[in-house]
């Protein structure tokens, strides 16, 4: 059973209000921070906890805060990155709608490290109930002496307020969220200079994601060391996983970093196995920007050893054999599933979301996009694949920001393990969009095992 | 290519709305008042169910920024529509994991159950439906949203599709 530091609390009645959050201890890391430490003190317990950015990029949440320039006499901001949009990833969700105040009390506590004086939630426009429950949240945490004026006597000020996107993934990118929140068209920005330097409005900002900032609640309240003790090698603390596709079980669940791949996929306590007796095929496990693996890949790193969930265990075996931790937006496939179409859904999407600013991206996800619509609709042709991959290659690398990468990634990673599956669509024709594709060598090992 | 509808149509801000621009404004700095057009846009279209031409206009004298600033960002964001539509949009998320789970198939019932097509308003003016880019909400496709409020259906069947377009159909009577 993994230790539940963001989610321990999630089922109480009634915790998405102050009240009940406080009696279950709800803001105790408040009192503490703004009590008894320094911003710099509250730096180094978040470096201690080897945290790292648990938006996808992963890079080390307490190195991005020290980076942070501190001139006198300038604003520094804090904003939250809650535009979550990429396909698979829904946790970021699940903890607003039903723990509100655990961000908030984050916010805070973060936004005194870094000594900032207004912070934003930059929460995406669609997501308008989780919005409004926030605003009500920060409304309730304002009239208690948590927010606004002279924080519980500490004499720091803060202001906390949401910002509703307008519907772009782009903007979860963290540039392009800031052009939006100065109410631009969400343009990612070239770096350097990076947001610790110049941010939003020009003012040195940090930018992390929902579940980064809900972190900083147990790493005060229990110390750094502690929270660095939970997890495996650099992957340290919880991670929120939201699973989705054919598993049984759907849901975001909290897991320690480094669970075996295998428990989580198939124990009561978290997915429970693949949905409706069928077996599994491939699994994206980060998000759909990172590579998809089939099945067998999935469940063993390129040494043959149990593949974790941990940004190390998964990234083994680089793009040849492994992923990426990502988000931690897991999709599980079952037999059925049809890879040509997932790889055609996935680049519309990426399509349909480049912002246009740079040429690769902007004519390399639509001209992928059309070669695979073609090959899905069964009027392919053999040298397509080659023709994705180098159209994948002259995308990856060449954009201002990793959208690019995003939308190769997951074409040139279906290509590179389920060849066969496009090469059977050009053959087939359009039978193929009917095709049960059975597993083949895409076998589960565990299925395997049980039947051999 | 997105194409901003050429209507002639008033638009006059009601204090209650133009209450809601200005508590916006106050979250930003002095001068950065440009920040507040996303969420301005937001409350012109739950108040006229889109985001005219003139409404942008006068949005933009109202935050003191050139038009083409407003047209630009009401363009480049997929919420805000832009021609007339049905009182009630249906947004079906048709990405990743709703897709596996069968969004195209809840997308082809709607299409049929209300005989338009894709971004098309019905005859008596209350619904329109599009595919949207992913919900956020994959562990419980297939999904869709209905604004203004973005009230969110999950792990839609034909079935609870055909009880929300009559339970809507009957609310707009009433």
């Amino acid at each position: 059973m993994g230790r539940k530091l963001l989610l321990e609390h999630i089922n109480v009645p009634g915790i998405n209000t102050f009240d009940v959050y406080r009696q279950k201890g709800g803001y105790a890391s408040v009192e503490k921070a703004l009590k008894t430490m320094t911003p710099e003190a509250i730096v180094e317990e978040v470096k201690k906890s080897g945290l790292r950015g648990r938006g996808g990029a992963g890079f080390p949440t307490g190195m991005k805060w020290s980076f942070l320039a501190k001139p006198e006499g300038v604003e520094r901001y804090l904003v939250c990155n809650a535009d979550e949009s990429e396909p698979g990833t829904f946790k970021d969700r699940y903890l607003m709608t039903y723990i509100p105040h655990l961000l908030i009390e984050g916010m805070i506590v973060a936004s005194f490290a870094l000594g900032a004086k207004t912070s934003y939630i930059y929460v995406r426009g669609e997501m308008m109930p989780q919005i409004r429950i926030l605003e009500r949240a920060i409304a309730e945490a304002k009239a208690k002496g948590f927010l606004g004026k002279n924080i519980l006597g500490s004499g720091y000020d803060l202001e906390l307020y949401v910002q509703p996107g307008g519907g772009a993934y782009i903007c979860g990118e963290e540039t392009a969220l800031l052009e939006s929140l100065e109410g631009k068209r969400g343009n990612p920005r070239i770096k350097p200079p990076f947001p610790a330097i110049a941010g939003l409005y020009g003012c040195p900002t940090v930018v992390n994601n929902v579940e980064s900032i809900a972190a900083v609640v147990p790493i005060i309240n229990d110390g750094g060391d502690e929270y660095a003790k939970i997890g495996i090698g650099r992957s340290t603390g919880t991670k929120l996983i939201s699973a989705g596709g054919n598993v049984k079980k759907p849901g975001v669940y909290e897991i320690d970093l480094g669970l075996p791949v295998e428990e989580f996929l198939y124990s009561d306590e978290y997915c429970g196995g693949i949905a409706n007796g069928k077996r599994l095929k491939a699994v994206v496990a980060g998000g759909s920007s990172v590579p998809i693996l089939p099945a067998n890949l999935f469940m063993k790193t390129i040494n043959n050893e149990p593949r974790l969930m941990s940004y190390e265990s998964l990234a083994d075996g680089g793009f040849v054999s492994g992923t990426m931790m990502g988000s931690g937006g897991f999709i599980a496939y079952d037999e059925d599933q049809c890879i040509v179409r997932n790889t055609w859904n996935f680049t519309r999407f990426y399509h349909h979301e480049s912002c246009g600013q740079c040429s690769p991206c902007r004519e390399g996800t639509g001209w992928m996009e059309k070669v695979l619509h073609r090959l899905e609709h069964g009027h392919g042709k053999m040298s397509d694949m080659d023709l994705l991959v180098d159209v994948s290659k002259k995308i990856e690398g060449n954009t201002i920001c990793p959208l690019g990468d995003a939308a190769a990634w997951p074409v040139a990673s279906a290509i590179r393990h389920f060849r066969d599956e496009f090469e059977w669509h050009v053959t087939n024709g359009a039978e193929a969009t009917t095709r049960n594709f059975g597993l083949a060598h895409y076998a589960d090992p565990l299925t395997v095992a049980a039947t051999a | 290519m997105l194409r901003v509808e050429d209507t002639q149509v008033s638009v006059e801000f009601s204090p209650e709305l133009l209450n809601k621009f200005a508590d916006v404004v106050t979250r930003y700095p002095a001068g950065k008042q440009k920040s507040a057009l996303l969420p301005i846009l937001h409350y012109v279209q739950a108040e006229f169910g889109w985001v005219s031409p003139q409404a942008m206009d006068k949005v933009a004298a109202y935050l003191d920024i050139l038009p083409i600033e407003v047209y630009e960002v009401a363009t480049f964001y997929t919420m805000y529509l832009l021609k007339p539509s049905g009182k009630y949009v249906l947004e079906v998320c048709r990405t990743g994991p709703c897709g596996v789970v069968g969004a195209d198939k809840i997308m082809d019932h709607i299409e049929q159950t209300l005989g338009v097509p894709e971004g098309e308003v019905t005859a008596d003016g209350l619904f329109s439906w599009r595919g949207v880019e992913c919900l956020a909400a994959c562990g419980y496709g297939p999904v869709l949203q209905i604004g203004p409020e973005y009230t969110f259906y999950e792990n839609l069947t034909n079935e609870s599709v055909d009880k929300l377009v009559s339970d809507l159909r009957a609310k707009a009577k009433n």
